[in-house]
């Protein structure tokens, strides 16, 4: 019983359809919608680094240092978003969130 | 060898267990705990996979950084999140339904695929033998991915940067220091010697103008 490559994808495909199905059950909760990107996301680095060690190459875990980056880097400005749209209308409700009409 | 099997299956299981947690439970504080854990976890199969600097780094920046900034937020913002909650059942089926779709494909492609041959030709840098994985990954991302590095430092210089300027905010009754003021502060501007007359006591035209 080895544990191969596929085992690792079915995690991160498991673990991303986890973070689509949290998008849709917390439509309204801006706060929830965040951390269920992250989920994405760290499905995203175990398959990068799945693929990376079982390929013997090390460019997947450079990539998957960027998208760590970026992902913190998306939390920083989401949640600063989150606590100025807070400051301003006294809801972080997700449809009230329509001042541009769009 | 049924240990890194049963590491395995225990990571991936308490991981997958845990992003349940995170998007179905009530309180968000509860969500931010349970991605600690399913973070956690992944640094656990980080570790496993053979990638043991990735696995430490995502505890530092999830678990340090992130996680904590999550609950900074939830603790600071006074929000009802039951409110929030309405609607969970009604967008249950469609999440399912879509949920499920991804999860289809997602296990169709894992279950069907093959390596293309050519591959293990095309790989750009291998891993090199004898060497641990914070060493091989410093071998080339200071080295060939150079370019990769500076930008995810500008990346997050730039997220700083944005969520300081977005969340400063200037009070107006708030006294600030204004080291320029300070520093033209002279002794003919900040104080006036006034003779007094003896017996008399302080006149109200004594006073500097900048009392008056």
């Amino acid at each position: 019983m080895t544990i191969g490559l596929g085992h690792y994808l079915a995690v991160g495909a498991i673990l991303f359809t986890l973070g689509i199905l949290g998008i849709f059950l917390n439509r309204k909760n801006i706060i929830v919608i965040l951390m269920s990107i992250e989920l994405i996301l760290l499905a995203v680095n175990i398959n990068l680094v799945a693929f990376s060690t079982f390929l013997g190459d090390i460019v997947g875990q450079v990539f998957a240092l960027l998208v760590l980056t970026v992902a913190a880097a998306e939390t920083a400005i989401g949640l600063a978003v989150l606590v100025v749209y807070f400051r301003n209308r006294g809801s972080i409700a997700v449809e009230d969130v329509n001042l541009m009409k769009g | 060898m049924m240990l890194p099997a049963l590491f395995f299956y225990l990571f991936a299981a308490v991981c997958v267990a845990s992003a349940v947690m995170v998007i179905v439970s009530r309180n968000p504080v509860h969500s931010v705990l349970f991605l600690i854990l399913a973070f956690v976890n992944a640094a656990g199969l980080f570790v496993l996979m053979g990638a043991e600097f990735l696995a430490m780094v995502l505890i530092f920046v999830y678990v340090g950084a992130v996680a904590v900034l999550f609950l900074f937020v939830i603790m600071m913002l006074d929000v009802d999140f039951a409110e929030l909650r309405e609607g969970f059942i009604e967008y249950l089926p469609i999440g399912i339904v879509i949920g499920g779709i991804f999860l289809f494909e997602l296990l169709l492609t894992v279950g069907f695929w093959v390596i293309n041959p050519g591959v293990a030709k095309s790989i750009t840098s291998a891993i090199p033998a004898n060497v641990s994985n914070t060493e091989a990954l410093g071998l080339v991302i200071y080295t060939k991915y150079i370019h990769y590095f500076q930008i995810s430092g500008m990346v997050l210089l730039v997220a700083m940067i944005g969520a300081i300027v977005l969340t400063l905010r200037h009070k107006v009754n708030v006294k600030r220091q204004d080291i320029n003021v300070q520093n033209a502060r002279t002794p003919e501007l900040a104080m006036s010697i006034r003779k007094v007359a003896s017996g008399q006591g302080l006149q109200e035209a004594d006073a500097p103008e900048w009392v008056q």
